[in-house]
């Protein structure tokens, strides 16, 4: 059954986004984080660019930090953050 | 006592001490950080601090546990500001109490290492006359800064 998750954008992801947030159905073949960055990054111009080096966007599952090779399993929150630079 | 605090107001850095330290006579040694916002060479007009509303919150309370956890702490408060911040002003405070003064240092220096990798806030840089210089880059000295507390007990 396909599930839904909302997704989170900050910073210059959620520029290049066009968009803060959204709600997708999860395609069957997206398993983890990098899976769905991968997929953002295929679907359109915006995605390509936001996601243009994967390796520097960070994720959180539920409000909690991630590494790329983390199972979405049952998070109903995703957000793709750049590095953080607070302080 | 601990407080954490994510606001778009200014914080009163006397009050935050007083609040951790009234009626208190165990408390030795009270460190603080405040971070302001840097211009530039005077090219800076405001940094705009962009956050993830909730996960800021719980992202400060680990790191705040941790610290806890590695240090014998009376007192602790961490506060990190939001939205437009002019050149001059305050963006972060942090505050550790405890018996001694090495503990309360080295808490001190943690949260703020900790706190600039983990903390879910993003910074853009405005610049006089309205033009946007874009968003901060993560440095890597603070990503060393943050990893040489990893092994220590």
């Amino acid at each position: 059954m396909t599930r839904s998750v909302k997704i989170l954008y900050f910073a210059w992801v959620r520029e290049r986004m066009g968009r803060a947030e959204e709600v997708l159905a999860v395609p069957d073949d997206v398993l983890t984080v990098e899976d769905l960055a991968r997929f953002l990054a295929r679907r359109d111009e915006e995605g390509a660019h936001a996601f243009a080096n994967p390796a520097i966007v960070r994720a959180a599952l539920d409000r909690r930090h991630v590494p790329p090779h983390t199972p979405l399993q049952t998070a109903t929150e995703i957000a793709f953050f750049p590095p953080m630079t607070g302080g | 006592m601990r407080r954490l605090s994510v606001q778009a107001d200014p914080f009163d850095l006397a009050h935050e001490i007083q609040q951790l330290t009234q009626g208190r006579t165990d408390i030795g040694a009270v460190v603080s950080f405040t971070g302001l916002c840097r211009s530039e060479g005077g090219l800076l007009e405001a940094l705009e601090l962009e956050h993830f509303p909730g996960m800021a919150e719980e992202e400060m309370g680990r790191v705040m546990d941790e610290a806890e956890a590695r240090w014998p702490l009376q007192g602790l408060c961490v506060i990190h500001r939001f939205g437009m911040i002019k050149a001059g002003e305050q963006i972060v405070l942090v505050i550790t109490a405890s018996a001694h003064r090495d503990a309360a240092f080295q808490a001190a220096d943690f949260l703020m290492d900790y706190l600039k990798t983990r903390a879910p806030f993003w910074k853009k840089e405005w610049q006089q006359g309205g033009d946007t210089r874009g968003w901060v880059e993560a440095k890597k000295e603070d990503v060393a800064k943050a990893d040489r507390w990893r092994d220590k007990p």
